[in-house]
């Protein structure tokens, strides 16, 4: 699975790097953005998959 | 030190003059006859319990209207709720407390209060300035002694058997919070609810009285800037006082008003949340167990409390006259934009009207969607999860002391302003 945070959409909520922080991570702003790649290893993609379903601004596209 | 000219003179003489311009109406006063045509946000009703109109109106007027207050419409709908937020070509923020004062169109595209109260393209910058101060990590700093200070103020209420959970606790932790990152006097946290007061409860009040609050307001953030000209430190106040935008320093209005703004904006809200959250544990003893017994669940929970009691609403005013959402709305008209009635709708949220402590999917918008974001939004969370976090750990069996004695705040920001709680 592939995680990407959209900066067009991102309003940085930091609803992703606060519930994933090992996925996703802030700039000096806020604003959020995926580590390694946005690749999500085998097994952990419930987590992955439960940060961008809490971003309110639907900012964060799943590839599976 | 040259003299700063820009604050000379009698600055907040200028900043009074500057707010006091604009299109005022007579307030409609007397009470509601049908929700759906005649809204009104102050009524009694609607802060005992907006969740009930609210239900209601998006059942069978999705989009309502009010002649109250010079014009105003409320969308309950979530999808609404958002396209709102997400258009500000066709909505600006100039005014944002719906009441029966419009601020001058002079002062757009910045507005009195920016950030919030900017349209783009001003928007961008003057709140990119302060998005630093604000980040997750930056705001991880002050948590310590925002714990500190929690503990500090139940020591402070000893064993009492009833406490009140609003006026004694949640009031508070905000207050020292802002007044710290701006660098303005602990002592003077007091003074601050006043101003609050005057800002966002005052909307009724004859116009010269709110008036006269807002001018006490800035007489005392001139005060501070006078001050901080004087003496410059590491804060907030300084930071704006020194900041640029396109190479440029911010012209006072700016310093002042964005000063007020993070000063108001930062403390009825996060004391609305922390008590609307108190005020639900107080309710809910299995809610309340559970968290004493899994207090790993406070940040989901904190989440749901958010969704669930929303305490803020915002305003916008529509541009020109057009046709949105099947209505026929008109330029300067209101439109009350209810983030609370957006994270009740039944066709966004499972069981919207319930609390569901551990819901695990939770894209609620308590802090705004789109540009305006809730530039405070790590601040408010880290207060609330920490003062449920201490509340709980010094007393965690509670309960309503006296229903009836509780009272909620009128206005765009609802939250308990009497919470008495039996403790034990
Ligand atoms: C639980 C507490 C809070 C809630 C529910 C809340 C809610 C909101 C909402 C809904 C907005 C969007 C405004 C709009 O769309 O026009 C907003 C904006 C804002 N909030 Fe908060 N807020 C809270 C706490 C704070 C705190 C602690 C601060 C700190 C100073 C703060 C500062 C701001 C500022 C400066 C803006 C304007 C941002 C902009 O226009 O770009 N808020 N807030
Ligand atoms: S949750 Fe969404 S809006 Fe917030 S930082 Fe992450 S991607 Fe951005």
């Amino acid at each position: 699975m592939k995680v990407h945070v959209d900066p067009a959409r991102c309003q940085g909520h930091g609803r992703c790097y606060d519930l994933a922080p090992q996925f996703f991570a802030s700039d000096d702003e806020g604003y959020g953005s995926e580590r390694n790649g946005g690749v999500i290893p085998d097994g952990q993609e419930h987590e992955a998959q439960v940060a961008a379903m809490n971003c309110p601004e639907m900012a964060i596209d799943v590839e599976q | 030190m040259t003299v700063d000219d820009r604050f000379a003179g009698d600055a907040d003489e200028r900043f009074t003059d500057r707010t006091s311009h604009g299109r005022r109406n007579e307030p409609t006063i007397g009470p509601v006859t049908d929700w759906a045509t005649d809204f009104d946000h102050l009524d009694d009703a609607w802060a005992a319990d907006p969740y009930e109109i609210q239900d209601d109106l998006r059942q069978r007027c999705p989009v309502a209207h009010t002649d109250r207050f010079g014009g105003g419409w409320l969308p309950t709908r979530y999808e609404d709720v958002a396209a709102v937020a997400y258009d500000s070509d066709r909505f600006s923020s100039r005014s944002v407390v719906m009441s029966n004062f419009r601020s001058d169109v002079a002062l757009a595209p910045a507005g009195g209060t920016p950030p919030i109260t900017s349209d783009p393209p001003f928007h961008h910058g003057a709140r990119k300035l302060l998005l630093p101060a604000f980040t997750r990590t930056a705001i991880a700093a002050l948590e310590p002694a925002t714990r500190a200070y929690c503990h500090e103020l139940l020591d402070g209420l000893g064993g009492s058997s009833e406490i009140d959970a609003a006026v004694d606790y949640a009031q508070h932790i905000p207050m020292r919070a802002i007044s710290d990152m701006l660098g303005f006097p602990p002592e003077d946290g007091p003074e601050f609810a006043g101003f609050v007061a005057s800002v966002l409860e005052g909307i009724n009040l004859p116009l010269t009285e709110r008036l006269e609050g807002i001018g006490a307001l800035f007489h005392y953030l001139s005060a501070q800037i006078d001050d901080h000209l004087a003496h410059p430190r590491e804060d907030l106040t300084s930071y704006l006082i020194d900041a640029e935008l396109d190479g440029e320093k911010l012209d006072a209005f700016h310093v002042a008003g964005t000063m007020g703004l993070l000063l108001v904006a930062g403390i009825d809200t996060t004391w609305s949340a922390i008590g609307a959250s108190l005020w639900h544990l107080a309710g809910h003893p299995g809610d309340r167990e559970r968290l004493v017994a899994e207090p790993a669940l406070l940040p989901t929970a904190v989440e749901e409390l958010l969704r669930a009691y929303a305490p803020v609403t915002m305003a916008r005013l529509v541009r020109e006259d057009m046709t949105w959402g099947g209505v026929e709305m008109k330029g300067e008209d209101w439109l009350l934009l209810s983030f609370p009635a957006a994270n009740r709708d039944p066709a966004q949220f499972e069981r919207a009207d319930e609390v569901v402590i551990d819901r695990e999917v939770n894209r609620h918008a308590a802090f705004g969607l789109g540009i305006h974001r809730c530039l405070g939004s790590h601040l408010a969370r880290m207060e609330l999860r920490v003062a449920l976090e201490v509340w709980l750990e010094r007393h965690p069996t509670f309960s309503l002391a006296d229903p009836d004695a509780v009272t909620w705040s009128h206005g765009q920001v609802r939250g308990p302003r009497r919470l008495p709680l039996k403790i034990g």
